[in-house]
């Protein structure tokens, strides 16, 4: 099989203006990465799918990964001037990484029983930004599983035929599989139609005249 | 014979039909005996024939990965089991096998031949108690199941003499295997695998030579091979539709390539061809059995360099894949050197295969979709995870 140097000089050279780079994987597995630009993505993998040579027509793991904020803290040697003379003074500097959410995609090849090439897609944040191009409409397997990560991770798959919640159940709103995710207390708590009708029938009550002169009548002779 | 209706095409109606161009809306399950588990289909009828159908799960749900990403790694290794009940061996060596890859752990010999024999037994049986229950589907009630698991259950006994438990086994670890198998074991393994043909030609000539069953299976749920190499099908599903592709085969893992045997393929990939499928993989697993029972050396089952407990393995991540009795089993872990992994995800054959249900389903009758169903071999344990 092809490395993925040449992999990505030839997906860059197919799809005008696609920005892929290598994500390196220190493991023993060896299975390093490339990361899709979002805009390009579904041509990219289009063009995997049906380049002659790679021909990667099955899509076996879609799954998605939260990364949170984080920062890293560094210690740098810094020239400064301490007392007019200058010096190396330790400095604590401060790294700020933004998060994001991911969802990573294990291509091989049945007709040329090759793989995996792994790819990935990163959105621009966890909040507002959490939007994928989706590749089902390259590779039906990403169907389900695209709908799983919408689910858990809430990333929203633009193209996606059926986009839905597929294991919790519709009325729930967090994404349980996120890194910041907290357990509710009660997890069966749902507001019910119940609750509604105590809410109309206090506004209901409310503003009735507490005192209307019918108690000033007593049964005097 | 039943008949592969075109899903668009309108069936010929009376003109006076109440019904013309009426869809009626139908919930199939959760609670259904021939939905292997809590398992809802919304089918939209025209008449008899399907027309639209939606699978919803999740009736099951329990976030196997955020519990496995809570625990140690050692930790989630019991709880691999609960994936798919039927087939606790095969989930234990697909985890294995990614925390190898992703540690670069080595394994013994003689694990290696362990896992196969025990992978093996796990697909035969299997395999064996889904053709008695997709025949229970079909309404051949009580005796070919039964039948199924007076067979499957010589085999719990093995695995239960062997690991403590039938079907919760625990067995594996990275690096080897929990306990060693003693000759009399060995010997008891091999004597049930030399009665199992016998067991097998009896199944087929019940099953396989059968009118009925052919009627009902032949030409039910087809599948072209692109769709099912698209929508990411594995196992004998995929292999039903004559695509020749088995990860024992192609990965080689395990002491695969040292055995030798046959991939069967299917032509029509009909349900009449994964029913086959199953019959014809038992015979291969068989096969395999018999040549890793005479080859098995002695040595140790355990990687004396691994620390299973406080395990924490190096940075970076790993993906891992077998070819469980239900298809492609894969993990993926991503380590960032804790004891607890940073992700843990299960890649589940079955649910993957049920993508295309409603693809196999349009334009069949309702009974069929029970047939259609019972052949795609769903666990909920592992689709809801």
């Amino acid at each position: 099989m092809l490395s993925l140097e040449e992999i990505k000089a030839r997906a860059e050279q197919a799809v005008p203006g696609a920005i892929v780079t290598i994500v390196p994987n220190p493991s023993p597995a060896n299975q390093s990465t490339l990361l899709l630009d979002n805009e390009h993505a579904a041509a990219v993998a289009k063009f995997l799918r049906d380049d002659p040579t790679l021909r990667l027509d099955y899509c076996s793991n879609v799954t998605g990964v939260d990364w949170l904020d984080r920062k890293v803290t560094k210690k740098v040697k810094v020239k400064k001037i301490v007392e007019g003379e200058e010096k190396e003074v330790d400095e604590t500097q401060e790294e700020f990484f933004p998060g994001y959410l991911e969802a990573v995609y294990h291509l091989y090849s049945m007709s040329q029983k090759h793989g995996p090439v792994i790819v990935r897609m990163r959105t621009k944040d966890r909040g507002e930004g959490a939007r994928l191009s989706s590749l089902t409409p390259i590779y039906r397997s990403a169907e389900f599983q695209e709908r799983e990560i919408f689910d858990l991770y809430g990333v929203h798959f633009e193209g996606h035929p059926d986009q839905r919640r597929i294991l919790m159940w519709d009325e729930f709103t967090d994404f349980p599989m996120r890194k910041d995710y907290e357990e509710p207390d009660d997890y069966e708590y749902e507001p019910t139609p119940h609750d509604e009708v105590l809410e109309r029938a206090k506004q209901h009550y409310t503003p009735r005249p507490q005192l209307d002169g019918a108690e000033n009548i007593t049964a005097t002779p | 014979m039943m008949q592969t209706l075109d899903p668009t095409a309108q069936p010929q109606r009376g003109m006076t039909s109440r019904l013309e161009g009426e869809l009626l809306e139908v919930s199939m399950g959760p609670q259904h005996p021939s939905t292997h588990g809590v398992f809802r289909m919304n089918v939209a009828l025209d008449g008899e024939i399907v027309r639209k159908l939606k699978p919803v799960f999740g009736y099951l749900h329990r976030n196997h990965e955020k519990i496995g990403e809570n625990t140690s790694y050692l930790g989630s290794m019991p709880y691999t089991d609960r994936l798919d009940y039927f087939c606790s061996m095969t989930n234990n060596w697909a985890y294995a096998l990614s925390v190898e890859k992703l540690a670069g752990i080595e394994v013994p010999e003689r694990a290696e031949f362990l896992r196969i024999i025990l992978a093996e037994l796990t697909r035969l049986q299997n395999h064996a108690s889904l053709l008695g229950f997709l025949l229970s589907d079909m309404g051949a009630w009580g005796t070919p199941l039964m039948y199924a698991f007076r067979e499957r259950e010589k085999i719990l006994d093995l695995f239960e003499a062997l690991s403590g438990s039938r079907m919760m086994c625990d067995y594996m670890r990275f690096g080897g295997c929990r306990v060693d198998a003693g000759e009399a074991w060995l010997k008891q393994a091999e004597k049930i695998v030399d009665a199992f043909p016998k067991f097998l030609d009896e199944f087929e000539k019940l099953i396989v030579e059968n009118e009925i069953l052919i009627a009902r299976t032949q030409n039910v749920g087809k599948i072209s091979a692109e769709l099912a190499i698209n929508a990411g099908l594995t196992g004998p599903m995929l292999r039903a539709c004559g695509v020749n592709y088995d990860v024992r085969k192609v990965d080689g893992y395990g002491f695969y390539p040292r055995f030798k045997f046959r991939v069967p393929l299917g032509e029509h990939g009909d349900c009449y061809d994964r029913l086959m499928m199953r019959v014809l993989e038992m015979r291969e697993s068989i096969d395999i059995l018999k040549q890793a029972f005479p080859q098995i050396p002695a040595g140790p089952i355990m990687n004396p360099k691994v620390k299973i407990r406080a395990f924490k393995p190096p940075v970076g991540e790993a993906y891992g894949r077998i070819e469980g009795p239900k298809g492609e089993l894969g993990f993926y872990l991503i380590s960032d050197g804790t004891a607890n992994p940073y992700r843990y995800r299960v890649r589940p054959p079955s649910f993957i295969n049920l993508t295309i249900l409603e693809d196999l389903c349009l334009g069949h009758t309702v009974a069929d979709v029970m047939v259609i169903l019972g052949s795609v071999d769903i666990v909920m344990g592992e689709v809801d995870r």
